[in-house]
């Protein structure tokens, strides 16, 4: 295995949508994964925090040739035009030149929600709350990754916090560079059926790279010229059209 | 009441947070942005009839300018007010300003707005000196007769720092590349709808004006300004609302033809979400934009003052309906073929929050009208209604 250079990755995803059965576990990997809290009462489906969502689509046919599809949709991490990093009035957003993933600084950001309203794949949540995890509960969090507070924007990173510790990992044996698979996000990980692959798309010879290339790779709403980063992958040619050109089957 | 009552909800807002109002993760923008938008336009009227009065000399304009300076001073501190409440951490707000992306149109907004309203705030300081007892405070007189002289400068400030703000509000929708609903194509860095916010911001300030006037008369039964002010606003508001009509069906049509389908959407497509259907563009452009200038544009309809009102309240209403079209109609439809068209309605908590700036803006008005020379031909005009 050829090692990664640092500084010159464009990290990204490809989901095969025919091994996805839609279970979820990589909602409930992401959400342990990056402290995102349970949702308090009176939240709904619409003001709930979920890095990930995995939303279903039909090809709109009667039985017997009614079929469907899920789509894991989180951020897109845009590449050529990263609409939320273009609004964002105080930089709270930006995209790491070394990794390409867009980053979301909780910190820094003002809760404007202009960002929210500026991406077209609806991939990022606002905290409407202030974030409560019931007691015991607490002692579940990632030391690695902050917890954020009411008022701010949150979203997927990839799991950045996955990506410093495989650089200190790194670090700490002497290397600069990272070995393939060594930083790979929660979701990937849990997916039970092998639907996610990861890597960096930069590395012609990876698994992610040669998967993006493949002519049933397609991305979201792809004449919006976003450039993303997250791949789905189907035979079915309802379902390329559908994600590719935002048309319903 | 008014007013505690919407200051209650504003403060759930602030201490237990923006789940006290109705928006959700894709409604991001609600009633307040919606409000705002049409509050700002409407409050145009005071940096264009500044420019008209103090650049262009029309000086048939000095009988409203008081009064267009002060709903220019609560319609943009309203909005701010607003604003303020509407981000999810209001003590951040000075990020903005020590961390500005200088690509964000609502960095830009948010420059624009306040040093605009410290403009007006200046603006407002020789209204206020005027009160009949402060000006027997010789200092006082000085500093007015001395801001006076500023007033040239500040209206010229006035005039660019507005052209930018109006013009950003309307880039924030126009430069959303990745929702075609909003999207347009423009020159140079600048949509066209930033170009359009500017005009039709410029034609609803002077009818707004109209409105406020005649509502203000109605009101105390007094005649406040020559009929002939009133429909020279009129005729001004009418030649600009048709160019802006002329401008907006030219955008539009190249958005239906050229920039919606090159991003992957053909326009029809967004009409088919009930209840935005193409009535919403007809009545925009043809309902509440050509027949209003049209009106307008006729000298003996304009001096009718029931058929100037009449106008001027259809100025008004398309703006508002422009507004709501580029900030509700935009989040409600659907990008993604898997997700629904959602509908919104605002909790009591944000419509009592604008209730209380309605409230703070009538008072405040109020209390201007009864202690300030507002309109200062009103004392002629009612000399001359006792004498005959």
């Amino acid at each position: 295995m050829s090692a990664v250079k640092q500084g010159k990755s464009r990290y990204g995803m490809v989901i095969d949508l025919d091994l996805c059965t839609g279970c979820g576990a990589c909602m409930v990997s992401c959400a342990s994964e990056n402290n995102v809290p349970p949702a308090q009462k009176g939240t709904t489906e619409r003001t709930g925090l979920t890095w990930m969502r995995v939303a279903k689509a039909e090809n709109g046919l009667p039985f017997p040739e009614s079929r469907g599809v899920f789509f894991p949709v989180l951020c897109q991490q845009c590449g050529t035009h990263t609409p939320c990093v273009a609004v964002c009035p105080q930089q709270a957003v930006d995209v790491d030149p070394e990794t390409g993933v867009v980053g979301q600084m909780a910190e820094r950001c003002l809760g404007c929600r202009y960002c929210m309203v500026a991406c077209p794949y609806h991939a990022r949540y606002f905290n409407w709350n202030d974030p409560v995890w019931p007691a015991g509960m607490e002692k579940t969090l990632n030391p690695a990754v902050a917890t954020r507070m009411r008022g701010v924007v949150e979203k997927c990173n990839f799991c950045h916090g996955r990506l410093q510790a495989a650089k200190a990992k790194a670090a700490a044996e002497g290397r600069r560079d990272l070995h393939p698979g060594e930083y790979v996000p929660a979701c990937v990980e849990a997916c039970p059926a092998g639907a996610m692959v990861f890597g960096d798309l930069n590395e012609r010879t990876s698994d992610v790279a040669q998967a993006a290339a493949d002519p049933q790779a397609f991305r979201l709403l792809e004449k919006l010229g976003t450039g993303t980063k997250v791949y789905y992958k189907s035979r079915h040619d309802w379902v390329r059209r559908m994600g590719r050109d935002g048309k319903e089957a | 009441m008014l007013l505690a009552f919407g200051v209650y909800a504003l403060a759930r807002c602030l201490i237990l947070g923006l789940n006290q109002t109705n928006m959700d993760n894709r409604f991001a923008f609600g009633l307040w942005i919606f409000l705002d938008l049409t509050v700002i336009a409407l409050g145009a009227g005071a940096f264009f009839t500044g420019f008209l009065l103090y650049i262009l000399r029309r000086h048939e304009l000095k009988s409203v300018i008081n009064s267009a300076v002060v709903i220019g001073f609560i319609c943009y501190s309203g909005a701010i007010l607003l604003l303020m409440v509407d981000v999810g951490q209001p003590l951040r707000a000075w990020f903005t300003f020590w961390y500005p992306n200088v690509h964000s149109m609502l960095t830009e907004v948010t420059f624009c707005i306040t040093c605009y309203l410290m403009v007006l705030a200046i603006e407002y300081v020789p209204v206020i000196l005027k009160n009949r007892k402060l000006r027997y405070i010789p200092s006082f007189l000085c500093f007015e007769f001395e801001l006076h002289k500023l007033m040239y400068v500040l209206a010229g400030v006035g005039t660019f720092l507005s052209f930018f703000h109006q013009g950003s509000l309307g880039g924030l929708y126009g430069v959303m590349q990745a929702r075609p609903f909003a999207y347009r194509e423009g020159f140079f860095i600048w949509p066209s709808t930033f170009f359009l916010f500017i005009a039709s911001a410029m034609a609803a300030g002077p009818s707004f004006l109209v409105l406020t006037t005649m509502l203000v008369e109605k009101i105390s039964g007094k005649r406040l300004v020559e009929h002939s002010v009133l429909s020279l606003l009129g005729k001004i508001s009418g030649m600009i609302l048709i160019v802006y009509v002329f401008l907006k069906s030219l955008d539009t049509m190249v958005w239906i033809n050229h920039t919606s389908p090159s991003a992957g959407v053909e326009a029809y497509r967004y009409y088919q979400w009930q209840p935005f259907g193409s009535w919403i563009l007809f009545a925009e452009i043809v309902l509440f934009g050509l027949a209003p200038a049209l009106i307008l544009m006729n000298k003996s309809k304009r001096e009718d003052m029931r058929w100037l009102v009449s106008a001027a309240a259809l100025v008004c209403s398309g703006i508002a309906l422009n507004r709501f079209v580029l900030t509700i109609q935009t989040l409600s439809l659907p990008s993604l073929p898997f997700d629904p068209f959602l509908s919104y309605s605002p909790s009591w908590q944000e419509s009592a929050a604008f209730l209380a700036v309605v409230a703070y803006g009538v008072l405040i008005y109020s209390f201007s009208y009864r202690y300030l020379p507002l309109f200062p031909q009103e004392r002629d005009l009612e000399a001359s209604h006792v004498s005959h």
